[in-house]
């Protein structure tokens, strides 16, 4: 019967790393999505502070953790959630997920952010824009597109590659932004028109920018013009690995779709004194000054400046569309469906 | 009576040899998959049967394109692996070696790597076709058959080929009257897994098929993670689950129906003349297949942002701020969570090839479903069944190897089985009536039969654990990355930094594959002599 023992040890071994490994007030452990970053200062800054261990584990992008999040609502994985983007609010509402927790800092919210439903604190904002390969148009002696109208114009056919809203949070981002702008009634007409126009749809950002998209460094993309982020222009800048006076690539103002992430602390943490503190820290001047570099995403104080590249570089939409979360929780399953319909099939 | 206590202690014999696959399946697998299915499907206390789901045009279209897929790339990959297969097993020649590593390369690279490589090598008109599908399904599992098979044939006595043509059958009638029927056995071996793999493909139709192709497995990831609708993704799962076991049952049954006795023989010279031709060509054209795709990635990878040269390698030991560790760390992890996972795969797939051999199906099914659920709905099953004691395991190291070790358990099994099946039963039954234990017969026995299988079985388990992505990613330490997490988290990132890094990172986890199995194989040659 030795041959039983295998798997026993194996097992043993396994509750016990997790014995040692596993949670103990010392610890507080932040639940969140694969774009997540910290640097170590800033690791090392909330540790010294607060006299506890961050541990921080990555589920996925920000819908797969928030479902994963909803599955244990109760019992979490762990204390804190970060990501939970204005797509998913409503969800994260209806089950209960959160505790209520304001931080004190919430007082310093730039005008436009607060915390909603007394347990979301925003934390960041990213801006999903198009952006365009200014090599490609200097090149091929046209203008950049200006505007979402622009992409249906025959002249920048077959330029653009965008994301599958049913499987990447920015092309659903971008979805909801032609539906903000043309109408609940209105945006079908739109994508007709640029799937008329040749638009390349693909599954996730990773394709889209490092495969499809001319401008991005070391692809081997051919069109020019792709959904992104407002800060991808300066990320190609601090990535560059030389100096470099110009972005190889810009974003456009017009049609940016805004996207708040929020934090919250978990029904159920084990360690919610130590959730608080993270949330608080999170909304802290040097982790809102660090979450630029780190994230590539705009802070929520305003009392926290960019850095220079990214003003530089990188833009602020300063009228972005958006929709309410309600409006989004109501239309979003059958608006993906129907693109599918449109473009896809 | 004697003949009675003999039949009773081999069955326990072989319910001990079955106890660690059907412990590891039972509780690795078939747990979570139930926590998660009676989530999806029992609403106040009553299971419903969605048969609107079951029935629905959708899932039909959907069944069918997967099934469909998965027959056409496993036809293809048995096509192009079985020359390769022949040249490998039969024959000895400067670099077989390193032939026989690198077909295993493709096998640890990302999708989303190896996609950028095809879609610098593709023409622009099979970008997100089915072809393109086709050809990364033979790109990747073409090793599958060139091991598994090539295992195999090596242990076929070449005299029975020499007997047939001093007999006068031609070549056409020697394999298709001898060669064909000898090794139909590791051909359907061969054949259930990477059909399985295909069936439950992911990253492949996602990346190079695009949003106009769905399989079962990309549309329940939509399904429970993008709808939340975990009722739909529930039976698309079932349905799955029912589909991968019917081929499982099939397969079974085909690899039973023959085996033939095997003797250990050392691959011969390589002859001149046309087999010698045929030998060159069949190694020159499968190399360039499985070269092309990691060649301009290695040339890509040279491509640093400071000029042609290894700056992007020298990158590698400088701290980023897309990882907590400095990138290099990333070798480190992955070497230990694929050794510790080729430990468990092995520990727990030979005494199950052993048990299978012996007859047991019950173990057959239980190493092979591994394969077949849905890669989505287990990742979901894992973080509710192990989110809280008595096993809570999310968050502890231990989980990584043994989520790969599930993937590199049907493998190790299937290298084995045929091997194990053909080996002289009478020997065994000669050794018991002499007294041995047995303990005795698997050691001195089966256990030295197999030791080119096993060899195959350990490096192949090695290469998927070092190229495990899809549930790595989700549970890996952001302290402690593997080489596909980090290259996953550089491709995140715009700037020709974090491309050169993903670029570096590829070439530095192809490079370890291949030293790892070549040494392996080195061993187990000096062993021999």
């Amino acid at each position: 019967m030795n041959r039983l023992a295998l798997p026993a040890i194996v097992l043993a071994l396994a509750v016990a790393g997790c014995g040692s490994d596993g949670q103990t007030s010392t610890e507080v452990v932040l639940v969140t999505h694969d774009s997540f970053a910290i640097s170590k200062e800033v690791k090392q800054a909330f540790e010294q502070e607060s006299g506890l261990t961050l541990r921080v584990l990555q589920g996925g992008d920000a819908a797969a953790v928030v479902n994963q999040a909803l599955l244990t609502a109760g019992k979490p994985q762990g204390d804190v959630i970060f990501g939970i983007d204005d797509n998913l609010v409503s969800r994260v509402a209806e089950a209960r997920l959160l505790d209520e927790h304001t931080p004190k800092a919430a007082s310093e919210l730039a005008p436009g952010y607060a915390t909603v439903a007394g347990s979301l604190t925003p934390i960041d904002h990213g801006e999903v824009c198009l952006n365009y390969d200014r090599a490609w148009f200097r090149e091929h002696g046209l203008a950049p597109p200006k505007t979402l109208d622009d992409l249906v114009d025959p002249a920048y056919r077959g330029l653009l590659v965008v994301e599958n809203p049913a499987t990447s949070s920015p092309g659903l981002a971008f979805l909801l932004a032609t539906i903000a702008r043309y109408g609940s009634e209105g945006w079908q007409g739109y994508w007709r028109e640029l799937r008329e126009n040749d638009v390349l749809a693909v599954d996730g950002w990773e394709e889209a920018y490092t495969q499809e998209f001319s401008g991005a460094a070391g692809s081997p993309g051919r069109r020019p013009i792709v959904v992104s982020y407002a800060t991808s222009p300066a990320a190609e800048v601090i990535f560059a690995g030389k100096p470099l006076s110009k972005s190889p690539t810009a974003a456009i103002e017009d049609g940016c779709f805004r996207q708040v992430e929020y934090a919250g602390v978990l029904r159920g943490a084990p360690n919610g004194d130590g959730a608080r503190k993270l949330v608080e820290f999170m909304l802290s001047e040097r982790f809102q000054a660090a979450v630029p570099a780190s994230m590539f995403v705009y802070p929520v104080r305003r009392d926290v400046p960019l850095p220079e590249e990214f003003t530089k570089h990188a833009i602020v939409p300063e009228t972005p569309l958006s929709l309410r979360s309600d409006e989004i929780a109501a239309g979003r399953d059958g608006w993906v469906q129907e693109w599918t319909g449109i473009v896809v099939r | 009576m004697g003949a009675g206590v003999d039949r009773h202690r081999r069955a326990l014999t072989t319910g001990a040899l079955a106890a660690p696959a059907l412990l590891f399946t039972a509780v690795f697998v078939a747990w979570p998959l139930v926590t998660i299915l009676r989530r999806g499907l029992v609403v106040d206390g009553v299971l419903e049967l969605p048969l609107d789901v079951v029935v629905s045009r959708t899932t039909g279209s959907i069944l069918w394109f997967t099934f469909w897929q998965a027959t056409v790339s496993t036809v293809a990959t048995l096509l192009a692996g079985l020359p390769l297969a022949w040249a490998l097993s039969r024959f000895s020649f400067r670099g077989r070696a390193l032939l026989e590593a690198l077909v295993l390369v493709p096998f640890v690279l990302p999708t989303l790597v190896v996609a950028t490589a095809f879609a610098e090598l593709l023409p622009p008109t099979l970008d997100h076709t089915v072809w393109a599908i086709l050809l990364a399904h033979v790109f990747f599992n073409l090793a599958v058959v060139v091991r598994v098979v090539g295992s195999f044939w090596a242990t076929l006595d070449a005299r029975l080929w020499d007997a047939s043509a001093t007999l006068g059958a031609g070549p056409v009638r020697r394999f298709r009257t001898l060669t064909m029927p000898l090794l139909a056995p590791s051909l359907t071996a061969a054949g259930a897994i990477v059909f399985l793999f295909c069936f439950t493909s992911f990253g492949v139709i996602l990346v190079l098929g695009g949003p106009s192709f769905s399989t079962l497995e990309t549309e329940i990831y939509t399904q429970a993670v993008r709808f939340f609708d975990l009722r739909t993704a529930s039976t698309l799962a079932l349905v799955q689950l029912v589909a991968v076991s019917a081929t499982v049952l099939v397969a079974g049954r085909l690899e039973r129906r023959s085996a033939v006795r095997l003797s250990r023989r050392a691959p011969g010279r390589l002859p001149g003349g046309r087999t010698r031709i045929a030998v060159v060509m069949v190694a020159a054209c499968s190399c360039a297949f499985v070269l092309l795709p990691p060649a301009t990635l290695a040339l890509r990878s040279l491509d640093s942002p400071t000029g042609f040269g290894l700056g992007n390698f020298t990158a590698l030991a400088r701290e980023t701020p897309v990882l907590l560790v400095a990138p290099w760390h990333a070798i480190v992890n992955s070497l230990l969570y694929a050794a510790a996972a080729t430990l468990v795969a092995l520990a727990v797939g030979v005494p199950a090839a052993v048990a299978i051999a012996r007859g047991s199906r019950l173990v057959d099914a239980a190493a092979m479903i591994p394969l077949g659920a849905s890669a989505a709905m287990l990742g979901l099953g894992f973080v509710l069944a192990f989110a809280s004691p008595p096993l809570e395991l999310r968050g502890s190291r231990a989980i990584v190897p043994i989520a790969q070790a599930l993937i590199a358990i049907p493998f190790v099994v299937r290298a084995l089985v045929p091997t194990l099946r053909a080996a002289d039963g009478r020997l065994r039954e000669a050794a018991a009536v002499l007294g041995a234990t047995p303990r005795q017969v698997l050691i001195t026995i089966e256990v030295p039969l197999l030791a080119r299988s096993l060899a195959v079985a350990a490096g192949t388990a090695f290469a998927i654990a070092l190229g495990e992505f899809g549930a790595t990613v989700f549970l890996a330490r952001a302290d402690s990355p593997t080489l596909p997490v980090a290259i996953f988290r550089f491709l995140g990132r715009p700037g020709a930094e974090n491309a050169g890094a993903a670029a570096a990172l590829a070439v530095v986890l192809m490079a370890v594959v291949l030293a790892v199995v070549l040494a392996g194989e080195r061993g187990l040659d000096r062993r021999r002599v």
